[in-house]
């Protein structure tokens, strides 16, 4: 993981209405990694990642992507650049059949053949999908909608994958699926993933790196091992 | 009998109609979630524009040579200047106040809708223009039922636009954008869906079909008023609201139903509110069940 | 400053050549076959001027060029405000109240006839903004309460002979009646909803008043409807109780002026009561309102009611003042300009609205000679004041600020 991080966030502020939910945080990702943001509900997890995708304005701060300023592009110029993120709340396009919602993940995409084979692989990923893609998404279980959600953001082809906690209100079963494929998504295409998650256990089970984000304010930042093994962390946030 | 069939044929395409200007209403509503008050005005602005070329081509001498290229060229000319009237219309009034509260939007679309329906009347004049019909007449007769070639015109035109909607909503891929718009503009962003040019795009192709509308009645009554958007307009609302805002396949049911309710209501209750049975379906159907007959199809995303 | 210029000539430049595109073939193509580019381009070319003026106007606004030009006459402003909060309200409405009064002794007719145009517009105003500014609905039919009120006593009066003073309040309860009935069904509706329903409603009205002949004689309307009359006691000959027809001018402007002092002092004390407060907590957030126990639907319902009956007071003033009511005035765009004047003087700000009623009659008026224009400047202006001062021309005061309107 040498080198120059392929995102990194350099004192970004960021306001939710008249809230002031990011104060300044700062943060590095490397190429290949999958680096962890854990914290409470409400620490401005998903807005960071709003933030990085340009959805949330930012009001200071610098964000670098690949090596270069991502500040103020529009949101839908992320995409074809690599940088994809899977929402929280899965937010697959309800009125949309499954089909659909996967050819609308490669829609920047011109290559049609290369296309077509994302498609048949991430059946094959999802076996469910392929069975139910005639469906409209928004009549999937939660666990299938994630899932979608996922093979949704690969077919995108993306280099760096921000995922807002995706196991949230799943059984687990689907939730070890989930962390699953997205170990192994890192492993077989490289893809740098920034997870954010509520379940910091899992998280720091599948990261390398991880951020504690308290109230808008980076808190600590360690590998995910040494994280694990804190004493305030695991009073804080693994039960303890 | 004939009467009730003259009626049905009379209803089917005074549907069309309505179901041509309430696409554009119920597409715009479906993205942005704004009443488009101006699409009237649209549908004006189709059929002046739509009466101003016609006259030019009878005016050439075009119309006795080839009365059918010049109908198309009109249709295809008028449709593309209301599209680009929209596009304007939407870049200067409505996308300004996208993050403003509904009743900025609402009351920035009124304006604009009088702002418009008084220009055409400083441009074109207060009387009705009237069409150059002279080459659009005849038809067939069955026993009393009589069908001009002019309705047979207007309903094959209607039908083709439709189908070529569907098409286009359902088949490409311009079409899946705006559906993926209308459902969660935050997450076609994050696939790369650009929500401005997709609304722009819905705008323009609204209007289209209100254009053609316009220049079809147009056509059809022989002449255009400046404030003849007003009345169809709130019709078309209500059949874009009783087929389920957003929904396209809704707002074509809505118009044909408001349609046959208000040639029926005119033929068999009474001429003269024959306006009156839209409004009372409009207000039945959002008290009754507001998400209207086939569901409704908007962003209802928090976030 | 040339950096700002820069930023904006693009999309200037693109947009005086799209309202080219679209100004010409509504003027430059005849029937006669031939196609014309001068009067297209002479219109065209005043518009981009202006255009251009307002351009400059902007870009020197941006880069701050008029705030340091204009920090000499900061202090002046900053010294006139000191003077005015000093004088407290009361001294300024004691000014206008006796300009109000002596307002007929040296004007002529046409003045008074405006001020009345002005007093009636200032109530219909009023009203439309206890729905809209104050309970945040928008009513698109209102001026068909207007019309429930002047038909009520045009056939009162023409039909059973009933005085203007005593038809007053049976035009004030029919208006609160169709405030009801029209109120019930529409309120349980989303807001973009209830605009055009309420257009509807409107029209609806409209069209009975059209072809309900047997009622209200349909588009020929009703003559010969009463002034108010008034019984005043005279001593000449011992005592005894005359009777006067009110049919001077003057005295119809201090009838207009009592109905206009009584809206405003009722629409002062709504706004400022219990009732005032939980309107607007339903304007800022429906559901949040809800929620603290506020009945939302009676609420709106009332705001409906109350704004009906200022209508039909409004409305049976102008029946016996104009002896003659039909139909024709009582259309959508009528109810378009009362909202016209609620949103440029500023929604929920009575002395905003009184501005607006004021400007929207007045300046008409002075300029007589671009009457064509008028319904399109009150277009224009209604979306120009959504893009540039949403707020209104005299915002209304506020406990505290929220965050939509913050300065940015």
């Amino acid at each position: 993981m040498p080198g120059e991080p392929i995102l990194e966030l350099k004192s970004v502020s960021s306001s939710y209405g008249r809230i002031n939910a990011l104060k300044g945080i700062s943060l590095k990702v490397f190429s290949g990694e999958i680096v962890a943001m854990i914290g409470a509900n409400g620490a401005g997890k998903s807005t960071t990642l709003m933030v990085i995708c340009g959805i949330v304005p930012i009001e200071s701060g610098e964000i670098y992507y690949d090596g270069k300023l991502i500040n103020g592009i529009a949101a839908e110029k992320l995409p074809p650049k690599g940088l994809c993120q899977i929402p929280e709340g899965r937010r697959i396009f309800p009125r949309l059949t499954v089909r659909e919602n996967l050819e609308l993940g490669a829609f920047y995409r011109k290559d049609r053949a290369s296309i077509a084979k994302d498609l048949d692989r991430v059946y094959s990923l999802f076996p469910i999908l392929q069975e139910r893609r005639g469906q409209q998404g928004g009549t999937l279980s939660g666990g299938e909608q994630q899932m979608l959600a996922i093979a949704r953001a690969l077919m995108s082809k993306p280099k760096v994958l921000l995922m807002d906690e995706p196991s949230l209100g799943l059984a687990p079963i689907f939730v070890q699926k989930i962390f699953e494929i997205i170990s192994e998504i890192n492993r077989k295409e490289s893809t740098t993933i920034l997870l954010v998650e509520q379940n910091a256990n899992l998280a720091l089970q599948a990261a390398g790196r991880g951020y504690v984000l308290e109230t808008g304010n980076i808190t600590m930042e360690d590998n995910a091992a040494s994280l694990l093994n804190n004493p305030e962390i695991r009073k804080a946030y693994l039960g303890e | 009998m004939e009467y009730f069939i003259q009626q049905l044929i009379n209803g089917l395409t005074l549907g069309g109609l309505y179901a041509l200007i309430a696409l554009g209403y119920t597409m715009v509503y479906g993205v942005i979630q704004l009443i488009n008050f101006a699409h009237g005005e649209f549908f004006a602005a189709g059929g002046y524009v739509g009466v101003i070329l016609l006259s030019y081509f009878a005016g050439l001498g075009y119309m006795e040579t080839h009365p059918i290229f010049c109908l198309g060229g009109a249709f295809i000319l008028t449709m593309a200047y209301c599209a680009f009237l929209a596009m304007g219309v939407e870049k200067v009034a409505y996308k300004p106040l996208r993050k403003q509260s509904r009743l900025a939007v609402l009351l920035s679309a009124l304006g604009m809708s009088i702002f418009l329906s008084n220009g055409l009347m400083l441009t074109q004049g207060v009387f009705d223009k009237p069409y150059p019909g002279e080459f659009f007449q005849g038809g067939f007769e069955f026993g009393a039922i009589s069908i001009s070639y002019l309705r047979i015109m207007i309903v094959v035109m209607t039908v083709v636009l439709l189908i070529g909607l569907n098409i286009l909503v359902y088949k490409t891929r311009m079409g899946m954008a705006m559906r993926a718009t209308a459902q969660d503009k935050v997450m076609s962003a994050l696939v790369a869906i650009g929500s401005n040019k997709i609304i722009s795009f819905t705008f323009a192709i609204g209007a289209g079909l209100a254009a053609a509308a316009g220049i079809m009645v147009g056509l059809y009554y022989g002449s255009v008023r400046y404030d003849m958007g007003f009345v169809p307009g709130i019709k078309a609302f209500a059949a874009a609201v009783l087929g389920g805002i957003g929904n396209i396949t809704g707002a074509m049911l809505g118009g044909l139903i408001i349609g046959m309710v208000e040639i029926f209501g005119a033929g068999y209750i009474s001429g003269q509110y024959k306006d009156v049975f839209a409004f009372i379906i409009l207000i039945a159907v959002l008290y009754f069940k507001p998400t209207g007959i086939m569901g409704e199809n908007i962003d209802d995303t928090r976030v | 400053m040339i950096q700002e210029f820069k930023k904006i000539w693009k999309s200037f430049t693109i947009g005086i050549f799209w309202l080219l595109g679209l100004l010409w073939p509504l003027l430059g193509i005849h029937a006669d076959g031939t196609l014309s580019f001068r009067r297209t381009l002479t219109i065209w070319l005043y518009i981009v001027l202006i255009s251009l003026a307002c351009l400059v106007i902007y870009v020197m606004h941006q880069s701050g060029i008029w705030a340091r030009a204009g920090s000499p006459l900061k202090a002046v402003k900053e010294k006139i405000a000191y003077l005015t909060v000093l004088m407290p309200t009361w001294t300024w409405v004691l000014v206008a109240g006796v300009l109000a009064l002596i307002f007929p002794l040296f004007t002529e007719r046409y003045a008074q006839d405006v001020a009345i145009n002005v007093l009636i517009y200032i109530c219909l105003g009023l009203g439309l903004n206890i729905v809209v500014g104050l309970a945040g609905m928008l009513d698109l039919g209102y001026i068909a309460f207007y019309g429930v009120g002047a038909y009520s006593y045009a056939l009162l009066n023409t039909n059973f002979g009933f005085s203007f003073w005593i038809s007053l309040p049976f035009a004030a309860v029919f208006a609160c009646i169709a405030g009801s009935i029209i109120g019930y069904p529409t309120l349980r509706m989303r807001g973009d909803y209830l605009a055009i329903v309420t257009l509807g409603f409107g029209e609806i009205v409209r069209l009975i008043l059209n072809n309900w002949m047997k009622l209200t004689n349909g588009p020929n309307g009703i003559l010969g409807i009463k002034v108010p009359g008034l019984f005043y006691p005279s001593f000449l000959d011992g005592f005894s109780i005359e009777h006067l027809w009110l049919k001077k001018l003057h005295y119809l402007y201090y009838i207009a002026l009592a109905l206009a002092v009584f809206t405003i002092i009722a629409v002062y004390r709504l706004n400022y009561s219990r009732i005032g407060r939980a309107w607007e907590s339903i304007r800022e957030d429906e559901t949040a309102a809800e929620l603290m126990g506020v009945n939302t639907f009676l609420l709106k319902l009332l705001a409906y009611v109350m704004g009906a009956l200022f209508a039909g007071l409004a409305g049976a003033f102008f029946a016996s003042r104009m002896r003659f009511v039909s139909p024709e005035s009582f259309t959508f765009l009528e109810s378009a300009m009362v909202l016209c004047m609620v949103v440029l003087g500023g929604m929920g700000s009575i002395p905003g609205i009184i501005l607006g009623a004021a400007a929207l009659i007045v300046l008409p008026e002075i300029f007589r000679g671009f009457e064509l224009y008028r319904m399109l400047a009150f277009g224009g202006v209604m979306t120009l004041m959504m893009l540039l001062r949403p707020a209104g021309l005299i915002p209304a005061k506020r406990v505290g600020t929220r965050s939509e309107e913050r300065e940015t």
